[in-house]
Protein backbone atom coordinates (compact mmCIF):
# COMPACT_ATOMS: atom_id res chain seq x y z
CA UNK A 1 0.00 0.00 0.00
CA UNK A 2 2.68 2.43 1.03
CA UNK A 3 4.08 4.31 -1.94
CA UNK A 4 1.33 3.19 -4.31
CA UNK A 5 -0.57 6.12 -5.77
CA UNK A 6 -3.92 6.51 -4.02
CA UNK A 7 -6.44 7.29 -6.74
CA UNK A 8 -8.97 8.25 -4.10
CA UNK A 9 -7.08 11.35 -2.97
CA UNK A 10 -8.76 14.12 -4.93
CA UNK A 11 -6.56 17.19 -5.21
CA UNK A 12 -7.44 20.54 -6.77
CA UNK A 13 -6.20 20.85 -10.35
CA UNK A 14 -2.68 22.21 -10.50
CA UNK A 15 -1.68 21.09 -7.01
CA UNK A 16 2.12 20.92 -7.08
CA UNK A 17 3.15 17.98 -4.90
CA UNK A 18 6.79 19.02 -5.05
CA UNK A 19 5.72 22.12 -3.06
CA UNK A 20 2.51 21.26 -1.19
CA UNK A 21 2.57 19.05 1.89
CA UNK A 22 -0.72 17.16 1.76
CA UNK A 23 -1.94 15.25 4.81
CA UNK A 24 -4.72 12.83 4.00
CA UNK A 25 -6.38 9.63 5.17
CA UNK A 26 -9.56 7.99 6.32
CA UNK A 27 -11.77 7.95 9.41
CA UNK A 28 -12.92 4.43 10.25
CA UNK A 29 -15.04 2.77 12.94
CA UNK A 30 -14.45 -0.97 13.17
CA UNK A 31 -13.00 -0.92 9.66
CA UNK A 32 -16.02 0.88 8.15
CA UNK A 33 -15.45 4.40 6.71
CA UNK A 34 -17.09 7.22 8.68
CA UNK A 35 -18.43 10.06 6.52
CA UNK A 36 -19.40 13.42 8.01
CA UNK A 37 -16.79 13.23 10.78
CA UNK A 38 -15.21 16.49 11.92
CA UNK A 39 -11.47 16.08 11.46
CA UNK A 40 -9.17 18.64 13.05
CA UNK A 41 -5.49 19.15 12.40
CA UNK A 42 -3.40 19.97 15.48
CA UNK A 43 0.20 21.15 15.20
CA UNK A 44 3.21 19.78 17.10
CA UNK A 45 2.21 21.74 20.22
CA UNK A 46 -1.38 20.49 20.11
CA UNK A 47 -2.64 23.83 18.75
CA UNK A 48 -5.70 23.73 16.48
CA UNK A 49 -4.76 24.44 12.87
CA UNK A 50 -7.72 23.51 10.70
CA UNK A 51 -10.85 21.41 10.49
CA UNK A 52 -12.57 19.59 7.63
CA UNK A 53 -15.52 17.22 7.30
CA UNK A 54 -14.73 13.69 6.04
CA UNK A 55 -16.25 12.61 2.72
CA UNK A 56 -18.75 9.76 2.39
CA UNK A 57 -15.76 7.42 1.99
CA UNK A 58 -14.38 8.76 5.29
CA UNK A 59 -11.60 10.73 3.62
CA UNK A 60 -10.04 13.97 4.77
CA UNK A 61 -7.30 16.21 3.38
CA UNK A 62 -5.18 19.10 4.63
CA UNK A 63 -2.56 21.32 3.05
CA UNK A 64 0.09 21.83 5.70
CA UNK A 65 3.85 22.06 6.01
CA UNK A 66 6.54 19.55 6.94
CA UNK A 67 6.42 18.69 10.65
CA UNK A 68 4.67 16.53 13.20
CA UNK A 69 0.89 16.73 13.24
CA UNK A 70 -2.06 15.16 15.03
CA UNK A 71 -5.31 14.48 13.20
CA UNK A 72 -8.31 14.13 15.50
CA UNK A 73 -11.82 13.10 14.51
CA UNK A 74 -15.19 13.76 16.19
CA UNK A 75 -18.18 11.85 14.91
CA UNK A 76 -21.44 10.32 16.02
CA UNK A 77 -19.53 7.00 16.02
CA UNK A 78 -17.01 8.33 18.54
CA UNK A 79 -13.69 10.14 18.66
CA UNK A 80 -10.13 9.13 17.86
CA UNK A 81 -6.80 10.52 16.74
CA UNK A 82 -3.58 9.65 14.93
CA UNK A 83 -0.08 11.10 14.54
CA UNK A 84 1.41 12.10 11.22
CA UNK A 85 5.03 12.92 10.44
CA UNK A 86 5.59 14.83 7.22
CA UNK A 87 9.28 15.07 6.44
CA UNK A 88 8.77 17.01 3.23
CA UNK A 89 6.28 17.94 0.50
CA UNK A 90 4.07 15.26 -1.05
CA UNK A 91 1.20 13.12 0.19
CA UNK A 92 1.27 11.79 3.75
CA UNK A 93 -1.39 9.41 5.03
CA UNK A 94 -2.97 8.40 8.30
CA UNK A 95 -5.99 6.39 9.35
CA UNK A 96 -8.06 7.54 12.33
CA UNK A 97 -9.97 4.85 14.19
CA UNK A 98 -12.91 6.26 16.15
CA UNK A 99 -14.68 4.46 18.96
CA UNK B 1 -24.98 42.69 25.07
CA UNK B 2 -24.93 39.41 26.85
CA UNK B 3 -24.76 35.78 25.83
CA UNK B 4 -28.57 35.41 25.74
CA UNK B 5 -28.85 38.32 23.31
CA UNK B 6 -26.28 36.84 20.96
CA UNK B 7 -26.51 33.06 21.03
CA UNK B 8 -29.27 30.50 20.83
CA UNK B 9 -28.81 26.86 21.78
CA UNK B 10 -29.57 23.93 19.49
CA UNK B 11 -32.48 23.00 21.81
CA UNK B 12 -33.96 26.49 21.48
CA UNK B 13 -33.51 26.38 17.72
CA UNK B 14 -35.20 23.00 17.42
CA UNK B 15 -38.21 24.27 19.39
CA UNK B 16 -38.46 27.38 17.24
CA UNK B 17 -38.27 25.86 13.76
CA UNK B 18 -41.19 27.21 11.75
CA UNK B 19 -42.02 29.96 14.24
CA UNK B 20 -43.31 33.11 12.55
CA UNK B 21 -40.85 35.96 12.71
CA UNK B 22 -37.82 33.68 13.15
CA UNK B 23 -35.71 32.98 10.07
CA UNK B 24 -32.84 30.50 10.01
CA UNK B 25 -30.07 31.33 7.55
CA UNK B 26 -27.21 28.97 6.74
CA UNK B 27 -23.87 30.44 5.66
CA UNK B 28 -21.05 27.98 5.02
CA UNK B 29 -17.47 28.09 3.91
CA UNK B 30 -18.34 25.04 1.82
CA UNK B 31 -21.13 26.66 -0.19
CA UNK B 32 -22.53 23.24 -1.18
CA UNK B 33 -23.07 22.02 2.41
CA UNK B 34 -26.64 23.37 2.51
CA UNK B 35 -27.63 21.42 -0.59
CA UNK B 36 -26.73 18.11 1.04
CA UNK B 37 -28.96 18.77 4.05
CA UNK B 38 -29.79 21.73 6.29
CA UNK B 39 -31.91 22.69 9.27
CA UNK B 40 -35.59 22.42 8.26
CA UNK B 41 -36.86 25.77 7.03
CA UNK B 42 -33.40 27.34 6.76
CA UNK B 43 -32.54 29.57 3.81
CA UNK B 44 -29.10 29.47 2.16
CA UNK B 45 -26.79 32.42 1.78
CA UNK B 46 -23.72 31.94 -0.40
CA UNK B 47 -20.97 34.09 1.11
CA UNK B 48 -18.83 34.13 -2.05
CA UNK B 49 -21.53 35.29 -4.44
CA UNK B 50 -24.06 37.00 -2.16
CA UNK B 51 -22.18 38.67 0.71
CA UNK B 52 -19.38 40.06 -1.46
CA UNK B 53 -19.56 42.50 -4.35
CA UNK B 54 -19.35 40.55 -7.62
CA UNK B 55 -16.80 42.95 -9.14
CA UNK B 56 -14.95 45.10 -6.60
CA UNK B 57 -13.08 43.52 -3.69
CA UNK B 58 -15.52 44.54 -0.97
CA UNK B 59 -18.47 43.31 0.99
CA UNK B 60 -21.89 44.20 -0.44
CA UNK B 61 -23.11 47.74 0.27
CA UNK B 62 -26.31 48.61 2.14
CA UNK B 63 -28.40 48.71 -1.02
CA UNK B 64 -27.16 45.27 -2.10
CA UNK B 65 -27.70 43.98 1.45
CA UNK B 66 -31.31 45.22 1.38
CA UNK B 67 -31.89 43.63 -2.02
CA UNK B 68 -30.41 40.32 -0.86
CA UNK B 69 -32.57 40.09 2.26
CA UNK B 70 -35.68 41.14 0.33
CA UNK B 71 -35.06 38.28 -2.11
CA UNK B 72 -34.46 35.85 0.76
CA UNK B 73 -37.78 36.85 2.32
CA UNK B 74 -36.32 38.42 5.46
CA UNK B 75 -38.05 41.44 7.05
CA UNK B 76 -36.42 44.17 9.11
CA UNK B 77 -38.21 43.02 12.25
CA UNK B 78 -37.53 39.29 11.83
CA UNK B 79 -35.27 37.49 14.30
CA UNK B 80 -32.49 36.09 12.15
CA UNK B 81 -30.65 32.99 13.43
CA UNK B 82 -27.40 32.38 11.56
CA UNK B 83 -25.53 29.10 11.54
CA UNK B 84 -22.96 27.33 9.43
CA UNK B 85 -20.17 24.83 9.25
CA UNK B 86 -16.55 25.23 10.25
CA UNK B 87 -17.42 26.39 13.77
CA UNK B 88 -19.67 29.19 12.47
CA UNK B 89 -16.81 31.10 10.78
CA UNK B 90 -18.93 32.35 7.91
CA UNK B 91 -22.09 32.56 9.99
CA UNK B 92 -20.12 34.92 12.27
CA UNK B 93 -18.99 36.85 9.19
CA UNK B 94 -22.64 37.20 8.14
CA UNK B 95 -23.60 38.13 11.72
CA UNK B 96 -21.05 40.97 11.60
CA UNK B 97 -22.54 42.17 8.29
CA UNK B 98 -26.07 42.07 9.76
CA UNK B 99 -24.80 44.24 12.63
CA UNK B 100 -22.94 46.50 10.20
CA UNK B 101 -26.19 47.16 8.31
CA UNK B 102 -28.21 47.68 11.48
CA UNK B 103 -30.32 44.53 11.69
CA UNK B 104 -31.56 44.52 15.27
CA UNK B 105 -32.54 40.96 16.03
CA UNK B 106 -29.75 38.67 14.88
CA UNK B 107 -28.38 35.64 16.70
CA UNK B 108 -25.92 32.84 16.17
CA UNK B 109 -26.76 29.18 16.70
CA UNK B 110 -24.13 28.14 19.24
CA UNK B 111 -22.09 25.27 17.80
CA UNK B 112 -23.52 25.77 14.30
CA UNK B 113 -23.88 22.85 11.95
CA UNK B 114 -21.29 20.77 13.74
CA UNK B 115 -23.13 20.54 17.06
CA UNK B 116 -26.44 20.09 15.25
CA UNK B 117 -25.01 17.13 13.30
CA UNK B 118 -23.12 15.60 16.22
CA UNK B 119 -26.35 15.77 18.26
CA UNK B 120 -28.06 13.84 15.47
CA UNK B 121 -30.75 16.46 14.91
CA UNK B 122 -32.93 16.54 11.79
CA UNK B 123 -31.65 17.81 8.45
CA UNK B 124 -33.62 18.16 5.24
CA UNK B 125 -32.94 18.83 1.56
CA UNK B 126 -36.31 20.64 1.14
CA UNK B 127 -35.75 24.25 0.13
CA UNK B 128 -38.31 26.62 1.68
CA UNK B 129 -40.07 29.25 -0.36
CA UNK B 130 -40.42 32.59 1.32
CA UNK B 131 -42.30 35.50 -0.23
CA UNK B 132 -40.05 38.44 -1.06
CA UNK B 133 -40.03 41.39 1.30
CA UNK B 134 -39.01 45.03 1.11
CA UNK B 135 -35.97 45.09 3.36
CA UNK B 136 -34.31 48.44 4.07
CA UNK B 137 -30.72 48.24 5.27
CA UNK B 138 -29.21 51.07 7.30
CA UNK B 139 -25.99 52.85 6.39
CA UNK B 140 -22.95 50.83 7.53
CA UNK B 141 -21.91 51.23 11.16
CA UNK B 142 -18.22 51.88 10.58
CA UNK B 143 -17.50 51.72 14.30
CA UNK B 144 -17.21 47.95 13.82
CA UNK B 145 -15.29 47.85 10.53
CA UNK B 146 -11.58 48.69 10.16
CA UNK B 147 -9.79 49.70 6.97
CA UNK B 148 -6.11 49.30 6.12
CA UNK B 149 -4.87 52.75 7.12
CA UNK B 150 -6.40 52.35 10.57
CA UNK B 151 -4.50 49.11 10.96
CA UNK B 152 -1.17 50.75 10.14
CA UNK B 153 -2.01 53.61 12.53
CA UNK B 154 -2.90 51.13 15.26
CA UNK B 155 0.59 49.56 15.38
CA UNK B 156 1.90 49.92 18.90
CA UNK B 157 -1.27 51.76 20.02
CA UNK B 158 -4.34 49.52 19.87
CA UNK B 159 -4.88 45.83 20.50
CA UNK B 160 -4.16 44.18 17.17
CA UNK B 161 -5.48 40.65 17.50
CA UNK B 162 -4.28 38.23 14.85
CA UNK B 163 -6.63 35.27 15.12
CA UNK B 164 -4.94 33.02 12.55
CA UNK B 165 -3.11 29.83 13.52
CA UNK B 166 0.41 30.19 14.99
CA UNK B 167 1.98 28.97 11.72
CA UNK B 168 0.15 31.62 9.70
CA UNK B 169 1.10 34.27 12.27
CA UNK B 170 4.79 33.35 12.19
CA UNK B 171 4.82 33.26 8.40
CA UNK B 172 5.39 29.51 8.03
CA UNK B 173 2.18 29.08 6.01
CA UNK B 174 -0.07 31.55 4.18
CA UNK B 175 -3.54 30.06 4.51
CA UNK B 176 -5.39 27.78 6.88
CA UNK B 177 -4.22 24.20 6.42
CA UNK B 178 -7.34 22.94 4.68
CA UNK B 179 -6.63 25.27 1.75
CA UNK B 180 -3.87 25.29 -0.88
CA UNK B 181 -0.91 27.43 0.12
CA UNK B 182 -0.19 29.24 -3.18
CA UNK B 183 -0.78 32.92 -2.37
CA UNK B 184 0.61 36.15 -3.72
CA UNK B 185 1.01 38.13 -0.51
CA UNK B 186 3.96 38.22 1.86
CA UNK B 187 3.80 35.99 4.95
CA UNK B 188 3.94 37.32 8.52
CA UNK B 189 1.84 39.55 10.77
CA UNK B 190 1.24 43.22 11.64
CA UNK B 191 3.97 44.36 14.07
CA UNK B 192 2.81 44.45 17.72
CA UNK B 193 -0.13 42.12 16.96
CA UNK B 194 -0.87 39.45 19.54
CA UNK B 195 -1.70 35.97 18.29
CA UNK B 196 -4.87 34.55 19.83
CA UNK B 197 -6.17 31.96 17.39
CA UNK B 198 -9.97 32.07 16.99
CA UNK B 199 -10.04 28.35 17.82
CA UNK B 200 -9.07 29.01 21.43
CA UNK B 201 -12.46 30.70 21.88
CA UNK B 202 -14.38 27.60 20.81
CA UNK B 203 -15.00 24.20 22.33
CA UNK B 204 -14.40 21.10 20.26
CA UNK B 205 -18.11 20.85 19.39
CA UNK B 206 -18.03 24.39 17.94
CA UNK B 207 -19.82 26.14 20.83
CA UNK B 208 -18.26 29.25 22.36
CA UNK B 209 -16.39 28.86 25.63
CA UNK B 210 -17.90 30.43 28.77
CA UNK B 211 -17.57 34.18 29.35
CA UNK B 212 -15.18 33.51 32.25
CA UNK B 213 -12.94 31.29 30.13
CA UNK B 214 -12.99 33.83 27.30
CA UNK B 215 -12.13 36.83 29.49
CA UNK B 216 -9.24 34.87 31.01
CA UNK B 217 -8.00 33.68 27.61
CA UNK B 218 -7.58 37.21 26.24
CA UNK B 219 -6.21 38.68 29.47
CA UNK B 220 -3.60 35.91 29.69
CA UNK B 221 -2.42 36.65 26.16
CA UNK B 222 -1.81 40.33 26.87
CA UNK B 223 -5.12 41.76 25.63
CA UNK B 224 -5.78 45.18 27.19
CA UNK B 225 -9.55 45.54 27.63
CA UNK B 226 -9.17 49.32 28.09
CA UNK B 227 -7.75 49.86 24.60
CA UNK B 228 -9.54 49.89 21.23
CA UNK B 229 -9.13 46.70 19.22
CA UNK B 230 -8.78 45.59 15.62
CA UNK B 231 -9.11 41.88 14.87
CA UNK B 232 -7.92 40.35 11.62
CA UNK B 233 -7.25 36.98 10.00
CA UNK B 234 -6.77 36.08 6.32
CA UNK B 235 -10.05 37.20 4.71
CA UNK B 236 -12.08 38.47 7.67
CA UNK B 237 -14.23 35.48 8.56
CA UNK B 238 -12.29 33.97 11.47
CA UNK B 239 -11.80 37.49 12.83
CA UNK B 240 -15.59 37.91 12.70
CA UNK B 241 -15.75 34.93 15.06
CA UNK B 242 -13.37 36.72 17.44
CA UNK B 243 -15.23 40.01 16.91
CA UNK B 244 -18.38 38.25 18.14
CA UNK B 245 -16.48 37.09 21.23
CA UNK B 246 -14.92 40.45 22.11
CA UNK B 247 -17.69 42.86 21.11
CA UNK B 248 -20.84 40.79 21.53
CA UNK B 249 -20.14 38.21 24.24
CA UNK B 250 -17.61 40.04 26.41
CA UNK B 251 -19.05 43.47 25.60
CA UNK B 252 -15.72 45.24 25.02
CA UNK B 253 -16.14 48.62 23.37
CA UNK B 254 -14.51 49.85 20.19
CA UNK B 255 -13.74 46.49 18.64
CA UNK B 256 -13.45 46.46 14.85
CA UNK B 257 -13.16 43.67 12.34
CA UNK B 258 -10.57 44.28 9.61
CA UNK B 259 -12.16 42.27 6.81
CA UNK B 260 -9.41 43.18 4.34
CA UNK B 261 -7.21 41.16 6.67
CA UNK B 262 -3.95 39.49 5.64
CA UNK B 263 -4.84 39.10 1.96
CA UNK B 264 -4.93 42.90 1.80
CA UNK B 265 -2.29 43.83 4.37
CA UNK B 266 0.23 41.26 3.10
CA UNK B 267 -0.10 42.72 -0.41
CA UNK B 268 0.36 46.40 0.51
CA UNK B 269 3.54 48.10 -0.68
CA UNK B 270 5.72 49.55 2.05
CA UNK B 271 3.84 48.59 5.22
CA UNK B 272 5.78 47.05 8.11
CA UNK B 273 5.59 43.28 8.51
CA UNK B 274 6.99 41.15 11.30
CA UNK B 275 7.98 37.49 10.98
CA UNK B 276 8.36 34.78 13.57
CA UNK B 277 6.53 33.41 16.58
CA UNK B 278 5.07 35.76 19.21
CA UNK B 279 7.40 36.89 21.99
CA UNK B 280 7.11 34.68 25.07
CA UNK B 281 4.95 36.22 27.75
CA UNK B 282 6.89 37.98 30.46
CA UNK B 283 9.96 38.55 28.26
Amino acid sequence: MCGAPDQAVALPPGTDLTKETVLTGRVVAGGTPVGGAYVRLLDGTGEFTAEVVSSEAGQFRFFAAPGTWTVRALSRAGTGQAELKAEGPGIHRAEIAVA
Amino acid sequence: MSRQDVLVTADWAEKNLGTDGIVFLEVDEDTTAYDGGHIPGAVKINWTTELQDPVRRDIIDSEQFGKLLSEKGVSNDDTVVLYGGNNNWFAAYAYWQFKLYGHEKVKLLDGGRKKWELDGRALTTDVPERPTTTYKAKEPDLSIRAFRDEVVDAIGKKNLVDVRSPDEFSGKILAPAHLPQEQSQRPGHVPTAINIPWSKAANEDGTFKSDEELAKLYADEGYDADKPTIAYCRIGERSSHTWVVLHELLGYRDVKNYDGSWTEYGSLVGVPIELGAPAKKGS
